[in-house]
């Protein structure tokens, strides 16, 4: 029985993982560069000085490393959310988890702390800014009875508010140079030249991945509640804190290199767990790598789509994931 | 699942419980021995829950200590307190996950640091208390797809994977119709036979608490004390419910078992007399 199911399982994984390599391929092939499809093994393989090296090599290559760990962190980060509170609406953006962290970023745009701490200060203070959130909104409903009630959502959406409205209140006190580097930033683009923020990203997303799995059976008993997870001998409180932490990081993370990316944390957890059902020992995995591949395919749509100039790819999400999500909806009763 | 004779399987002593200044739970001192059925009966508001929550440690007790198989839980980690007791609560709402994966799941506790994948033992030991109460059938429908009575049974063969010395269950008939009462009712005697189990259930029908358990522990809403505690016919006397639910009732023999049954009166009846006084 059990062998039947790590079948099941490993046949999911690899079929995500040709999925991820199939979008990462698409994603080489395609842009404004004009490289013909069928010389790209000739040149990745012999042409090591020709420009067009340098532009898959150097322009798409880390682009799409940054897609599929921007991608599968959000989508992770949806996945540990949903679990937790034990609510299919949950998600980084409508808790109000992605506005912190942007405010975060804003400040550290405005203040310049990265001309202090480097590159890392984006990162850490879209991390800090995401904690902060997490940390109000579990605290201010950590008395409701019902931690699955609307209520909750309803504190991370109002925050969500707050936390843009100070953004345009910066916006609105700052300087010019300043002020196009926010709006560029808020636009989200996986576009990122700074090879170190890429990496961070990719490392980062990864360790979280890494992190979760060992919260996976825990998050299969909290998804029974709080009090019958506890009677399973889960050490509830640890648990939640460590894996709100680890929400916090991915989505912190996210943010705070490509900006915000909305919806890729609700659907993408949603089709996968039709796909896999609950258990999180496949599903965090399988969120993982479907999130890797979605956000990859919606950056090649948002590149090429009104090319030569591009979209932001939080457009493309925000889109395909509503249209999508609704289908959905109709189709199939969504639940945990 | 065997227990030692010589010491209780659950010992509360001096046990204090209140929110704020308003007491819940005032001295409550009682033991459950090795394979006895002990339902807390009482009527709305008196605590049962509370003194639930307090024995699965959801609740830290104001003053007094809970013992189970002579350990006191304070010092016990989550785990290793899953492992010599499991619980029933009221309605169980869980994820769309099948039968067999939420039965499984009573074999948390025993997961090793690091494991991910339940062992042939786990699987084998998840059948068999399928199997027992016969839900066998069920395993790979979702939970969400079963009607209350199934889920409730789901319960239970999920608390039983834990391989417990003391199963708790918190009113697991509440929401169910006769037959399901019933049935489950029946299934926690056999179990109590056939395992040993030691079982500690709240009731919340005094007829069905008084055919089927050992003991009874009547708790008082109005001193937060416990009134009565000892055998169904003991515990269930007309003047006890009366003061303690402050309801007039007729408490007659079921003509069946000979174990006691408990009346209600419409009011408009009161004085007229129909049972015959034996």
């Amino acid at each position: 029985m059990i062998h039947k199911k790590i079948k099941q399982w490993i046949f999911i994984l690899s079929g995500l993982l040709c999925l991820v390599l199939a979008a990462g391929i698409l994603a080489l092939c395609t842009g404004s560069a004009g490289i013909d499809f069928t010389r790209i093994p000739d040149i990745l393989l012999h042409g090591k000085d020709t420009t067009q090296y340098s532009i898959l090599m150097g322009i798409r290559l880390p682009r799409i490393l940054l897609a599929m760990a921007i991608g599968g962190a959000l989508s992770l980060a949806g996945t540990l959310l949903q679990g937790m509170f034990r609510n299919p609406l949950v998600e980084p953006y409508t808790l109000g988890i992605s506005g912190g962290a942007s405010l975060g970023v804003c400040i550290n745009i405005l203040f310049k702390f990265y001309a202090v701490i480097g590159i890392a200060a984006y990162p850490l203070f879209g991390f800090l800014g995401a904690s902060i959130v997490i940390f109000l909104v579990y605290s201010l409903n950590r008395n409701s009875t019902n931690i699955r009630s609307n209520r909750m959502l309803l504190t991370g959406v109002m925050i969500s508010y707050v936390a843009s409205s100070l953004v345009m209140l910066l916006m609105a006190l700052s300087h010019s140079d300043d002020l196009q580097n926010i709006v560029l930033w808020i636009m989200g683009s996986l576009d990122e030249p700074n090879t170190a923020l890429i990496r961070i990203a990719c490392i980062g997303s990864l360790a979280g991945l890494f992190i979760s799995y060992f919260f996976c059976m825990d998050l299969n008993a909290l998804l029974l509640g709080d009090e019958e997870a506890s009677n399973l001998g889960i050490n509830t409180a640890r648990s939640k804190k460590i894996l709100f932490i680890t929400a916090s990081f991915l989505t912190g993370l996210s943010v705070s290199v490509a900006g915000i990316i909305m919806f890729v944390g609700l659907i993408v957890p949603h089709f996968v767990r039709m796909m896999t059902g609950p258990d999180h020992r496949i599903l965090l995995a399988a969120s993982f790598l479907a999130g890797a591949a979605f956000l990859t395919v919606s950056d090649v749509i948002a590149r090429v789509i009104i090319a030569p100039l591009e979209l932001p790819v939080g457009v493309i999400t925000g889109i395909i994931g509503g249209v999508m999500f609704i289908w959905a909806l109709s189709k199939k009763q969504v639940t945990l | 699942m065997t227990s030692d004779r010589a010491i209780p399987v659950l010992d509360i002593k001096d046990l204090n419980f209140g929110y704020g200044q308003t007491p819940i739970l005032k001295d409550i001192s009682f033991s459950v021995n090795p394979g006895e059925f002990t339902a807390v009966i009482g009527p709305n508001g008196c605590g049962k829950t509370t003194l639930i929550k307090t024995i699965l440690k959801s609740e830290p007790p104001d003053t007094g200590t809970i013992h189970i198989q002579g350990e006191n839980i304070e010092f016990l980690s989550n785990k290793d307190l899953a492992k010599s007791m499991a619980a029933v609560l009221q309605s169980i709402d869980p994820a769309s996950m099948s039968v067999r994966d939420y039965v499984l799941l009573g074999r948390l506790p025993f997961f090793k640091r690091y494991q991910f994948f339940e062992t042939q033992y786990d699987l084998d030991i998840a059948q068999k208390y399928m199997d027992l109460t016969g839900i066998t059938a069920l395993s790979d429908s979702r939970i969400t797809q079963i009607s209350g009575g199934e889920r409730q049974l789901c319960a239970i063969a999920r608390a039983l994977t834990q391989e417990p010395d003391l199963l708790v269950l918190d009113e697991p008939t509440s929401h169910l119709d006769i037959t399901h009462q019933k049935r489950i009712l029946d299934l926690i005697t056999s179990l109590k036979k056939e395992l040993s189990l030691t079982v500690l259930m709240v009731l919340h029908d005094l007829n069905l608490a008084a055919e089927y358990a050992d003991r009874l522990i009547l708790l008082n809403k109005n001193d937060h004390k416990i009134y009565a505690a000892g055998s169904p016919e003991e515990v269930l006397t007309e003047s006890a419910i009366q003061t303690v639910y402050q309801t007039h009732v007729k408490v007659r023999p079921n003509p069946v078992s000979q174990k006691p049954y408990v009346f209600l009166v419409n009011s408009q009846n009161q004085t007229e007399e129909p049972f015959t006084k034996e």
